[in-house]
């Protein structure tokens, strides 16, 4: 029955659902290509629980309490409980829920693509980044929203000290210490960032950083990587922290800060702490696939990439 | 009191005693950074635009502004026209002021006109609104597929999205605080 015909008797389809038809196709799509990708490169798909008893605590990222427990912020706590084990390469695609994040390219349930990889460090990341952009765009150009960007390799890597040289009204110590650093990245560097090729915005201070490496050449900076495309932070890595104490100091001040805030009070995450030197020196990536998927299915706003935006429900 | 959390375009909000639209809303949170909630914001009374950047964990007052029912009668050159039914008094609403609203009025419409210090400053319509295409490009026979869409102009000269079995000459409805099409309406 065509849907003319079917306005006669019952109501017409859903439209704002209908409409998003075309999208999820692509979207169903890309995911497969995701997936193949990681197990033509040898890691092995896991999936681990989304109700955790802790996250690791960060002073930005809001949990939603599910229960005495809450839902996982990320995978990365039971992912890297899974590297200390042994596991070598680890991929998931997972839903994952922040607490007060909505807007244009937020959603507080969202997908997020992790893995994991014992003996790499955030330089291996990048160039995996790279190497699965070109896998899902084998003619390596995305125009998104009217703009051209070219994926072929290599990418930019900038450090977060030339960035704020480059784009900020004022230098990274300055924005640190007038605690402006968020300000200035979000409204003046980062629209800046991945113009016309993908761009690596690496080299955190150690402040921004909380379970990232050191950098042993200049430890007031940790090996953290976010990538860029056309202005849109799609993913953030890094070398892991894999000294035990060092990660509980900063787990401390992270969660004192929350604190503070006025938020809900987590344990810390005392099994993964327990089973860290265990864990070999690796990396490990967060890419949020709902806007990796705007970007190649062209789509101004995350709602327009899943089914079912919270509104919609 | 709102937070952050409550700001969305068409919020109202009293800063330094003067009453503020929110004409744009973005949130951002730069990678592991606090929400910033990025606001472009109109003057209620003056009419000038504002940029202002919130952080999370900031407060506002809400703009209590006396709202009283109106009827629309009709447009002139000096804006658009409205009558309180019980008294009679008319109320004058610039084209600026109304924004993309003014899309949405319908002759005789009951609206809220929202006052302050008793001057007409915006009008607060009613969620939805049925309207008439005028002009739509025509169903392709056999374009069955549920999700196409294509533009369509409406009377009031509004231009939006629809399904690709809308026909010129039908009756939608509309979402006024989305913009965004519905349904169509059986007459």
């Amino acid at each position: 029955m065509s849907p003319a015909s079917r306005s006669n008797g019952s109501p017409e389809p859903n439209w704002a659902l209908a409409r998003k038809q075309p999208t999820l196709r692509e979207r169903a799509r890309i995911m497969q290509r995701i997936r193949a990708f990681f197990v033509d490169q040898g890691f092995l798909e896991v999936e681990t629980p989304q109700r955790i008893p802790a996250n690791a605590p960060e002073t930005h990222i809001v949990p939603v309490p599910s229960g005495d427990w809450c839902l996982h912020a990320s995978p990365e706590v039971c992912m890297k409980r899974l590297l200390a084990a042994g596991f070598d390469k680890l991929f998931q695609i997972c839903h994952c829920w922040r607490g007060e994040e909505r807007g244009k390219r937020h959603l507080p349930e969202f997908t997020l693509l992790e893995w994991y990889e014992a003996g790499a460090d955030y330089r291996t990341q990048m160039s995996d980044c790279e190497k699965l952009l070109c896998h899902l765009v084998p003619g390596k150009i995305v125009v998104y929203q009217g703009r051209k960007i070219d994926l072929a390799p290599p990418w930019e890597r900038i450090g977060v000290a030339e960035a704020f040289r480059r784009f900020a009204s004022c230098s990274l110590a300055e924005a640190l210490a007038a605690d402006r650093f968020d300000e200035a990245m979000a409204l003046e560097i980062e629209p800046h960032l991945g113009r016309d090729k993908p761009a690596f915005l690496c080299d955190y201070p150690i402040a921004k950083g909380a379970l990232a490496r050191s950098k042993p050449a200049d430890p007031g900076l940790v090996e953290r990587f976010e990538l860029y495309l056309l202005g849109m932070e799609v993913a953030n890595g890094f070398s892991e922290l894999i000294d035990a104490e060092e990660q509980r100091r900063r787990f401390a001040q992270e969660e004192a800060a929350r604190r503070a805030m006025g938020q809900t009070p987590y344990p810390l995450p005392e099994r993964f702490l327990a089973e860290l030197p265990a864990m070999p020196e690796s990396a490990g990536i967060a890419l949020g696939v709902d806007r990796l998927i705007m970007l190649l299915t062209d789509r101004a706003c995350i709602d327009e990439v899943v089914a079912f935006p919270p509104e919609m429900l | 009191m709102y937070t952050c959390s409550d700001l969305r375009k068409g919020l109202k909000l009293m800063i330094d005693g003067e009453p503020y639209v929110i004409i744009q809303y973005d949130f951002t949170k730069p990678g592991k950074g606090q929400a910033l909630y990025k606001c472009k914001m109109r003057n209620m009374i003056t009419g000038n635009m504002y940029d202002r950047t919130y952080r999370s964990g900031e407060t506002f007052d809400p703009a209590d502004l006396e709202d009283r029912s109106m009827q629309f009668l009709y447009k002139d050159e000096n804006g658009y026209v409205f009558m309180d039914q019980k008294t009679y008094e008319q109320v004058t609403l610039s084209e600026d002021t109304l924004g993309d609203d003014r899309f949405f009025l319908i002759d005789n419409m009951e609206v809220k006109i929202l006052t302050f210090n008793s001057q007409g400053i915006g009008i607060t319509l009613p969620n939805f609104v049925n309207l008439r295409v005028i002009q739509a490009d025509p169903w392709v026979k056999g374009d069955t597929a549920a999700g196409n869409n294509k533009p369509a102009t409406v009377e009031s000269g509004y231009a939006l999205q629809v399904p690709s079995f809308v026909e010129e000459g039908e009756l939608i409805q509309i979402d006024t605080r989305t913009g965004e099409y519905v349904t169509r309406v059986k007459e």
